[in-house]
């Protein structure tokens, strides 16, 4: 049997999606279903002071009008060990339980009807008088404030460092000192957040938008005290998420609420409009950067301060400070992360959270000081190359980022680089070459599977994982097919649905890293019961031997000894008339966090064309060279990364929330006003996988891939901006007004 | 003058066969695809005309079905992402998305296709160029653009 890992495998998946037939969260149709709009606060901070629901209760089809004067008094217990996927501390929103209003867009109503436009038309009659109170709409950055001791214990810490970063900067020949601003940015999956909430009795089902059945069962248990065994959360699909659907936001709450009002089951489907305000996005930051370096361009000391919004009735903070503490070799750090509190929705994981905005600053800056040196970019990275976790005081399992170096310059051609800034001109157009390097640490959680062997040949693989776009059912289809010497098409990968084996969340990129190896452990257990019950038999060709004489091989069992024919599966079953044979498998991180420090690399090579008159940017093509560990499916993690490009350039160009500090919201929620990259934006994107294969980090040597395919890409841009231009935008995105100012 | 919420009856033709459906004037004909006929293949990302992800043919033109109210679709054939395969067989577009993996998510993916069929069949997919700025009004979050033009660029030398 020639290897399934590794190779270029279609998605499995891939003909229900391109014929309509993946069911996604709103899609399931459940008779009697009637349908919910929200009622947004329109305010930044206050009260309620009335709601005149009348005419929405008399409009055609409402069956309810539910506000925080009838919905029901929820228990909101606390989870005893909060999911590193909420907000570490404060209180989570508590939907409808008072007539406080503690952020413009916070739910104040809800209406169900018979129709979706009955629905939306009542929930507008709906009249809400507010009292407004001075509400926090702006971000000042001196306003900042460690985070909580419970996010410092979740890792984000409000300091780190190591030597003397104050000394040694003073002591520098080369400094380099600069303030980054990146706004706010809106996930802007195109499938909205969406729940159908379904009661029977006592026991919910819900059909939810979302990165973590487990979780999200766990949440609405809490919050609502049922008990968990009588909640099922469904997910089979997921139309793009990038960290919007990690944690469980109020209209789920909403939902079920309404659903137990009206007894029937209900569908809440977010508007684009309200999908800026009802879930979380990824916060405003502001860093400031010094660097310190010798003549040779080695880094003496670092100092980075980050500065993040954040909501004021609970604390999501981020692990900006990670790409820092060790990306690269320097003796003196000293880094802070400080928030802002403001009156706005909660702000979550976006795609790379924290890390993307660290990485950002401080690759902005490298460029900044390799100019101050008269020094290659690349030359500058390579000469503060890291060869081990310098903060933790650990070696990396793995590490080849010089090879990502080497194979993406090569690949891109930056030996072209004139080094002078707009020294690559044709007529009009500024050509620039621009690099940044990319981390993204490496996470393990625990998990489970299961695997049944079936009497007519098929594999069935479970767990209550998710697949919103990587490719988790392709990949584990892969991992399963060769674990158990199967092809691809015998074995069916099922998941979403909290009636299957406990799973992590599918976030930070860790699901296969964790999730792989428990479908590793699984096929491995299967194999081992049927081979129990094959000697445990009376008759049969491996009745009576010992349990180290018969081994899975070539699609079945064996005998050790290499002697006989390997017997498929289907067969053994069919001889001892067994219908199928099921077992359960998990994995769980070992020692190894202990013993190393894991990360992904990338190195990113852009080219931009500037018009020198119109301010407006262009980039015709982007390298990346990536260590990831070992790659299960090269067709799908290839997908991961250029997806990662195009986030990346939208962060670099064109994203930004338009906020309106009068009202605390921003004004361009919708897909026309927030700009994301179209097809046209696209021209040329290139994805190499240096060889690796992390057993160090764990068995299937995989290390993760979704969020490092991000980090580094806009600085990149922004790198090579400066080289065709002259000029250094440090506000994202650089748009031709900032160009041209 | 009727009211907003009347209920109208009317005919759709869609993938071929007629279906009988009550809608009110509000209704969209992206809604009434989903929530009356059950053919949710066609998606809603936005309910603004501004993804595409809802992208039908109406008498082989491509439209986005949120702009369009249900019941001035009557009398017109309605193409979704549903009525491209034959049986297993994939519409050669289909099977492009899927060899050239021009999807991660899979929720941008129906309206994409029907962009490319209608672009295809319009004779507006002559360079890649042409191809992206054609297929510009259908966002992908998941950013699969590139292998989305290769999909396109070869399904229509494919069908040409």
């Amino acid at each position: 049997m020639n290897a399934i890992i590794g190779q270029p495998v279609s998605r499995v998946d891939g003909p229900a999606k391109v014929t309509g037939h993946a069911t996604y969260a709103a899609e399931f149709s459940l008779p009697g279903l009637a349908y919910a709009a929200m009622v947004l606060a329109t305010i930044p901070r206050g009260h309620v002071r009335s709601i005149d629901r009348r005419a929405a209760e008399a409009a055609p089809g409402v069956l309810a009008v539910m506000t925080h004067e009838d919905a029901p008094r929820l228990p909101y217990k606390q989870i005893a060990q909060r999911p590193q996927v909420d907000a570490q501390s404060g209180e989570q929103l508590h939907v409808l339980q008072d007539d406080q209003v503690r952020f413009n867009g916070e739910p104040v109503a809800v209406v169900v009807a018979e129709t979706l436009e009955q629905a939306v038309h009542a929930a507008e009659l709906v009249r809400v008088e507010y009292a407004r109170s001075p509400a926090v709409t702006i971000f000042d950055a001196k306003q900042g404030r460690p985070p909580s001791e419970s996010n410092a214990k979740a890792g984000r810490v409000p300091e780190l460092g190591r030597g003397d970063a104050e000394g040694a900067m003073a002591g520098a020949p080369v400094r380099v000192e600069a303030r980054y601003v990146h706004p706010r940015e809106h996930h802007n999956a195109i499938e909205p957040h969406v729940t159908i909430a379904h009661w029977e009795g006592e026991n919910l089902t819900l059909y939810d938008k979302t990165q973590w059945v487990d979780n999200d069962r766990k949440e609405i248990a809490h919050v609502f005290g049922l008990e968990e065994g009588n909640i099922r959360v469904v997910s089979p699909f997921v139309g793009g998420a990038f960290g919007s659907a990690l944690r469980t936001w109020p209209h789920v709450t909403l939902a079920v609420m309404a659903a137990k009002r009206v007894g029937r089951p209900v569908r809440l489907e977010l508007t684009r409009r309200q999908l800026y305000m009802a879930v979380g996005f990824r916060p405003h930051s502001e860093q400031h950067l010094r660097l310190g370096a010798d003549k040779d361009g080695r880094l003496v000391a670092l100092q980075h301060d980050v500065v993040q919004q954040v909501g004021r009735y609970e604390e999501y903070a981020e692990t900006a400070l990670s790409p820092t503490s060790h990306l690269y070799q320097c003796d003196n750090l000293h880094a802070r992360y400080r928030l802002v509190e403001m009156d706005t929705n909660s702000p979550c994981p976006m795609r790379a959270p924290g890390v993307v905005t660290g990485v950002l600053g401080l690759e902005m800056a490298m460029d900044e000081l390799a100019v101050e040196l008269g020094m290659d970019p690349l030359e500058l990275r390579l000469r503060n190359y890291a060869e081990q976790d310098q903060q933790k005081g650990l070696p990396w399992s793995s590490k080849e980022l010089r090879a990502c170096y080497e194979t993406a310059a090569e690949r891109f051609g930056w030996a072209r680089r004139k080094p002078e800034p707009r020294s690559m001109r044709e007529g009009g157009t500024l050509t620039g070459y621009g690099m940044a390097t990319a981390i993204y640490h490496s996470d393990r959680s625990g998990g489970s599977a299961s695997v049944a062997l079936t009497g007519n040949g098929m594999a069935v693989v479970r767990s209550a994982a998710s697949d919103m776009g990587p490719g988790t059912y392709t990949s584990m289809t892969q991992v399963a097919a060769e674990t158990l010497g199967l092809p691809v098409d015998h074995v069916r990968f099922e998941l979403g649905d909290t009636n299957l084996p406990y799973a992590p969340v599918h976030g930070g990129s860790i699901t296969m890293a964790s999730l792989g190896n428990a479908v590793v452990a699984a096929c491995q257990a299967v194999q081992g019961k049927l081979a129990s019950l094959v000697r445990a038999a009376q008759q049969g060709p491996f009745a009576g031997l010992a349990e180290d004489a018969v081994v899975a091989r070539e699609g079945g069992l064996g005998r050790a000894d290499g002697t006989g024919p390997a017997v498929p599966y289907a067969e053994l079953l069919r001889q001892h008339n067994l219908g199928w044979v099921e077992a359960e498998g998990s994995a769980q991180p070992g020692e190894e966090t202990k013993k190393y420090s894991s990360a992904a690399f990338g190195a990113i090579f852009v080219e931009v064309r500037v018009d020198e008159l119109l301010g407006t940017v262009r980039v015709p093509r982007m390298v990346g060279a990536y260590d990831v560990g070992r790659v299960i499916n090269p067709k799908t993690a290839r997908s991961q990364c250029i997806g990662g490009m195009v986030g990346g350039l939208g962060m670099a160009l064109e994203e930004r929330a338009e906020w309106d500090a009068r009202f605390g919201k921003v004004m361009n929620a919708n897909l026309a006003e927030y700009l994301v990259p179209v097809n046209a934006d696209v021209p040329s994107l290139e994805a190499i996988f240096v060889p690796n294969d992390d057993r160090d980090f764990n068995p299937l040597g995989v290390k993760g891939l979704a969020e490092v395919a991000i980090c580094g890409v806009a600085p990149a841009i922004a790198n090579a901006v400066w080289h065709a231009t002259g000029r250094r935008i440090r506000e994202l995105p650089i748009t031709p007004e900032r160009l041209l100012g | 003058m009727p009211e907003p919420s009347q209920n109208f009856s009317l005919t759709l033709r869609v993938n071929g066969a007629e279906h009988r459906v009550a809608v009110d004037a509000r209704t969209t004909l992206l809604d009434a695809l989903r929530d009356r006929l059950h053919l949710t293949g066609t998606k809603k990302g936005c309910a603004l005309g501004q993804c595409g992800a809802c992208t039908v043919l109406l008498d082989g033109r491509r439209v986005v079905s949120c702009l369009m109210l249900a019941v001035m679709a009557e009398g017109r054939q309605v193409t979704t992402i549903e009525g491209l395969a034959r049986g297993d067989d994939l519409h050669p577009v289909q099977a492009a998305f899927v060899e050239h993996d021009a999807f991660q998510c899979g929720y941008c993916t129906p309206g994409q296709i029907m962009s490319a069929v209608g672009a295809i069949s319009e004779g507006r997919t002559g360079s890649d160029d042409e191809i992206r700025e054609q297929m510009s009004g259908n966002l992908c979050r998941c950013g699969a653009y590139t292998n989305i033009v290769a999909a396109v660029r070869d399904a229509a030398a494919r069908e040409g």
